[in-house]
């Protein structure tokens, strides 16, 4: 005898091939749920795994700390400081890469390799071309970022102010290491700069001589031995530097590269646990809804399976293999696709972090999980469905329903019955006379339209940040940095060049804040009394006005040292009278990006000691005058950058905006199949329901139009009032979303853009205008005498 | 002298419907003997349908006892109320109730799948006279077809019991008459208690027993002295 599969079975396949529009869209829906958390999740997992695997191959080290100078025997007082496994110590001097075109050199920091460039911490990875050669003075390697960018190969020349005198070297190969992940210029940059900033390394013995540090060094990395606490080797290595000018070591948390790393995989962490989590929830709660009214429409045949001596778990059965039918292709579909775009992804990213070694690894209890969430979610929807009707006798489940108790609605009621006509009463009362249903719907909707919004939401948080930070708080479009203070007379001139519209000084100095045992590295500005390029604005935009004495700092600063208004804290300066000094904290300010302390300049020249001098030039120039202005100016001895606010903008956006893109690409991918999918199959499922009404409607003679009228309006109206609250749950997800992710470099504001809730809308409306033309094709294919003759 | 295989005792169902109550049934006394040809007749409202529901373990009476043999069907459980229906009874339901997405044999097999010793699905529709449309879908076929389709899906179990609603009334005149020899044969070769529900006085004729249902209550009961052929019942 062949195999033949029972009746029961083939039911099973005709009934899924029935409604095979209906499962496949189910299946999508289960699919982008699943995916969407697997990709966000197994990226972030693999990016993390990529980046302690780079860390540890190339030995990246736990404190780093800077000084003047030291002879190279305190090496060893540093190794006996408790905590302390292996220090290697440098030379870093900063010099400039002279390059062809543009007016101002580019800033190098020149680091020195041990013999045969092995360094035992901070290793260099070299990515092309050979090591420097031994006591080599003028051959070195080049930061990979900074090549890409100048097109500059293993085997060039550069022209390299070093200590004054310009060297020619040769640039024997490209490389990078940990601590260059983000190239970072010094000076408590906020912003990478792989421009502007280079990074080279040269053989210690033959870089010394021109420093003239030999037998000396003046940077340290420092690698702890496990379970050391940090802050007990960060002050036993500042005791061991403090009399060679140690300025203060620092931990893995602050290294400049790795601290806006962390800031990046932070936001990473962020949209790969709650966003997947908010997908995967929607998906199974609309999975959950759709299932629950097919079965619903499976009611006569649940009966008459019983009546035919079929027990409830034969039938459980039937309809648990058809949801899992549904629910095991949308989760395989899932997998594979998260596994894919995951892995995509990973290396998108990867290779924008220049990690050398990616390890995309998914493991089985994320897919795992995501399948039960969904996957549980589904069957625990049909069987809510099926319990209902299995606890009827059979001969109650077979009966009709009992015909519905219609009743005037509301907008009837109120004298707007007459208004609608025949047709768009039957509208309203239909959906009247479930209000729960049409509830759901609305509901389900409404998360749709949600979720599409929250794929959105961090680039418009992005561009909001981008907008107001660089362009309402800051209206100079140049900026001039001197190598020291200058006297304000250089802002005059400045002010005199051609096309400059306005040009006012600024004085800004790092400092180390303390409260208690916790500390940061702050930026104090001081502003002019009359200044009127920048503004100090707050998170929703407002305009904060500059303090009339003391230092307003960034809110998250506050927050971070724990400091209120009214507090003193306690500085150390790095320039003018080096030493301590208490500086009293009248405000806070809410804003968007970094973490610095505003007050008067006059305030902070006098802390400074020094007289009426200035660090910066903030320029309003037309940007036609631009180019020439940076020429010039990088003319004039003392002009240490001069940075153009559209340059500075771009790098900004190629940082931290474009990860986004990608990011947000996806969820909108993904949010729009699970929107589109809830509203083809609410409109399907309304079909079936409704079937043989309105196939009576058409034998009483109503038109085809007329009848895809009352189902189109039907959903119609649950489409248009889902809307509104979809879009106020979106932004509530959003602001849920913004406070659980808190970098310190930036906050996300949540300004949700117009184009973001049109897109939301469009969407809906998209996928509800196609479905209706689905559902239209099917309403008038409706074989009437086909419906009407079998009941039920 | 035959045993009852079905007796009911002061059955009642009533309807709740918020604060409506429909009284189907109040207190019906009934047997059903065995190997007896029985029809059910009464107005449209009477409670014909309700009771054989309840005589089918498709429903639970609000009151009384329904016994098939010695087993109290009150008082079974959920599933041997459903063990009752799948081993003794053969149900032709007024509304066939045939699944869509089967052909004709595939419904029929539903049911020999799951009993113990039933026909073989081709047998029971050849029975019926559908011998050349067993692969075709419920859709396809006209409503007495449906309703042949039906029967054969009863009878192919060789139940005990036979209950039928209303089993010809969708059908023209011919296709009526193969239904009912069907049902005829079933209860004279098997010796099936059967039950018929109709509205069609002549097929009273063929019972050996006639009940008439009023307004929930046994009315009228007759034994008939001479059972007519089926072949020979006109309407
Ligand atoms: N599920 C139900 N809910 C409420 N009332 C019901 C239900 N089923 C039947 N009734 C009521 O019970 C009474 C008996 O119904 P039943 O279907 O048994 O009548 P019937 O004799 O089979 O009628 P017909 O000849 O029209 O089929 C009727 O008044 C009917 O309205
Ligand atoms: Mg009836």
């Amino acid at each position: 005898m062949r195999f033949s599969p029972s009746a029961l079975d083939r039911k099973l396949i005709r009934d899924l091939k029935g409604m095979l529009g209906q499962g496949i869209t189910i299946s999508l829906v289960v699919a982008a749920g699943i995916s969407g958390f697997l990709t966000l999740r197994a990226t972030y997992s693999s990016l993390l795994e990529s980046r302690d695997q780079y860390y540890e191959e190339y030995r990246f080290g736990d404190v780093f700390a800077q000084l003047d100078r030291a002879p190279e025997s305190v090496a060893e007082r540093m190794e006996s400081v408790p905590g302390v496994a292996l220090v290697h110590t440098r030379v870093a001097e900063s010099a400039r890469i002279l390059m062809e075109g543009p007016a101002q050199s580019p800033q190098a920091l020149i680091l020195s390799l041990p013999p045969g460039g092995d360094a035992p911490l901070n290793q260099v990875l070299l990515r092309e071309g050979r090591w420097p050669g031994a006591g080599e003075s003028d051959e070195a390697l080049l930061l990979d970022t900074f090549a890409e960018r100048w097109e500059v190969a293993a085997g060039d020349t550069l022209g390299v102010v070093m200590n004054g005198a310009l060297r020619s070297v040769r640039i024997t190969g490209l490389a990078t290491s940990p601590e260059f992940i983000y190239p970072m210029p010094p000076g408590g940059a906020l912003i990478p700069d792989d421009e502007r900033f280079a990074v080279l390394w040269m053989d210690r013995r033959g870089m010394a001589p021109i420093f003239r540090m030999e037998g000396a060094f003046n940077d340290v990395v420092v690698r702890m031995n496990p379970g050391a606490l940090e802050r007990e080797v960060l002050a036993g290595i500042d005791g061991v530097l403090e009399p060679y000018g140690g300025r203060g070591a620092v931990g893995r948390d602050l290294q400049p590269s790795n601290f806006i790393l962390d800031g990046e995989l932070e936001q990473l962490r962020q949209f790969s646990t709650v966003v997947p989590i908010i997908f995967l929830g929607v998906a199974a709660f609309l999975l959950n809804m759709v299932l629950s009214r097919l079965l619903h429409l499976q009611r006569t045949q649940v009966a008459a399976l019983k009546a035919l001596g079929y027990h409830d778990s034969e039938v459980g059965l039937h309809y648990l293999k058809m949801t899992l039918g549904v629910v095991i292709a949308g989760s395989v579909l899932g997998v594979v696709l998260g596994w894919y775009l995951g892995r995509a992804m990973t290396l998108f990213y990867g290779n924008f972090f220049g990690f050398p070694i990616l390890e995309f690894r998914m493991g089985w209890r994320a897919p795992l999980a995501g399948i039960l969430i969904a996957g549980g979610a589904g069957v625990i929807g049909a069987f809510t469905a099926l319990r209902k009707i299995l606890a009827l006798s059979p001969a109650e489940a077979m009966s009709p329903e009992p015909p519905a108790r219609y009743r005037p609605t509301l907008p009837e009621r109120m004298g707007l019955g007459r208004l609608v006509g025949p047709m768009g009463r039957m509208v309203l009362r239909e959906l009247g006379r479930r209000p729960l249903r049409t509830g759901l719907s609305a509901l389900g909707i409404a998360l749709a339209i949600a979720i599409v919004v929250v794929g959105r939401f961090s680039e418009d948080a992005m561009n909001y940040l981008m907008e107001e930070q660089f362009y309402r708080a800051w209206r100079e479009n140049v900026t001039v940095a001197f190598a020291g203070p200058t006297p304000e007379r250089a802002i005059r001139e400045i002010a005199a060049l051609p096309g400059v519209a306005h040009a006012e000084g600024m004085r800004v100095t790092s400092v180390r804040m303390y409260a208690g045992h916790r500390w940061r590295d702050v930026p104090l500005q001081g502003y002019p009394d009359e200044a009127r390029l920048r503004q100090l604005l707050d998170a929703d935009g407002r305009l904060r006005p500059f303090p009339d004495e003391g230092v307003v700092i960034t809110e998250k600063l506050g927050e971070v040292l724990g400091i209120a208004p009214g507090d003193s804290v306690r500085v150390t300066l790095r320039e003018g009278r080096p030493g301590e000094a208490t500086l009293r904290i009248t405000g806070t300010v809410d804003e968007m990006l970094g973490m610095q302390g505003h007050m008067r300049m006059s305030e902070l020249n006098a802390l400074l000691a020094e007289g009426p001098v200035v660090s910066q030039a903030l320029v309003q120039i037309d940007p036609r005058d631009v180019d020439a202005l940076e020429a010039r100016l990088m003319e004039w001895p003392g002009v240490l950058d001069v940075a153009s606010r559209d340059a500075l903008v771009e790098r900004f956006r190629e940082q931290s905006a474009e990860m986004l893109t990608v990011m947000t690409l996806i969820l909108t991918l993904f949010a729009s199949v699970i929107a589109a999918g809830v509203v083809y199959n609410n409109a399907r499922v309304a079909v079936s329901m409704r079937e043989r009404d309105l196939a009576s409607l058409r034998v009483l003679g109503f038109s085809r139009r007329e009848i895809s009228t009352v189902l189109l309006g039907e959903m119609g109206v649950q489409v248009l009032i889902a809307i509104p609250p979809g879009l106020w749950i979106g932004h509530r997800l959003c602001v849920w979303i913004a406070g659980t992710v808190d970098p310190e470099r930036y906050r996300l504001p949540v300004v949700l853009s117009a184009e973001t809730y049109g897109f939301a809308v469009s969407v809906i409306l998209v996928a509800a205008t196609a479905s209706a033309l689905l559902v239209r094709r099917k309403l008038d294919r409706l074989d009437l005498i086909g419906v009407l003759k079998t009941r039920e | 002298m035959p045993e009852p295989v079905l007796t009911t005792r002061g059955v009642t169902r009533i309807y709740e419907m918020g604060e409506i109550q429909v009284q189907a049934l109040r207190g019906v006394d009934f047997e059903l003997m065995e190997s007896e040809f029985l029809v059910l007749v009464g107005a449209s409202g009477s409670g014909k349908s309700t009771l054989m529901n309840i005589l089918g373990g498709l429903d639970r009476p609000t009151d009384g006892t329904v016994h098939f043999r010695d087993q109290e069907l009150t008082r079974a459980s959920d599933r041997e109320l459903t063990e009752y229906r799948r081993n003794h009874v053969g149900f032709i339901f007024q509304f066939y109730n045939l699944m869509p997405s089967l052909t004709a044999r595939e419904n029929v097999s539903l049911v020999t799948e799951i009993t113990r010793d039933p026909m073989p699905a081709d047998e029971a529709l050849a029975l019926v006279g559908l011998e050349h449309r067993l692969d075709h879908f419920p859709s396809q076929l006209s409503g007495g077809e449906q309703q042949r389709v039906a029967v054969a899906r009863a009878i192919a179990k060789r139940p005990e019991l036979l209950l039928c609603d209303e089993p010809t009334g969708a059908l023209d005149y011919r296709s009526g008459v193969v239904v009912l020899e069907v049902i005829e044969r079933v209860n004279r070769e098997l010796g099936t208690a059967t039950a018929v529900i109709t509205h069609n006085a002549p097929i009273s004729a063929m019972a050996s027993r006639v009940v008439t249902l009023h307004d929930g209550a046994i009315d009228e009961e007759r034994h008939n002295e001479a059972r007519a052929p089926a072949s020979e019942i006109r309407w």
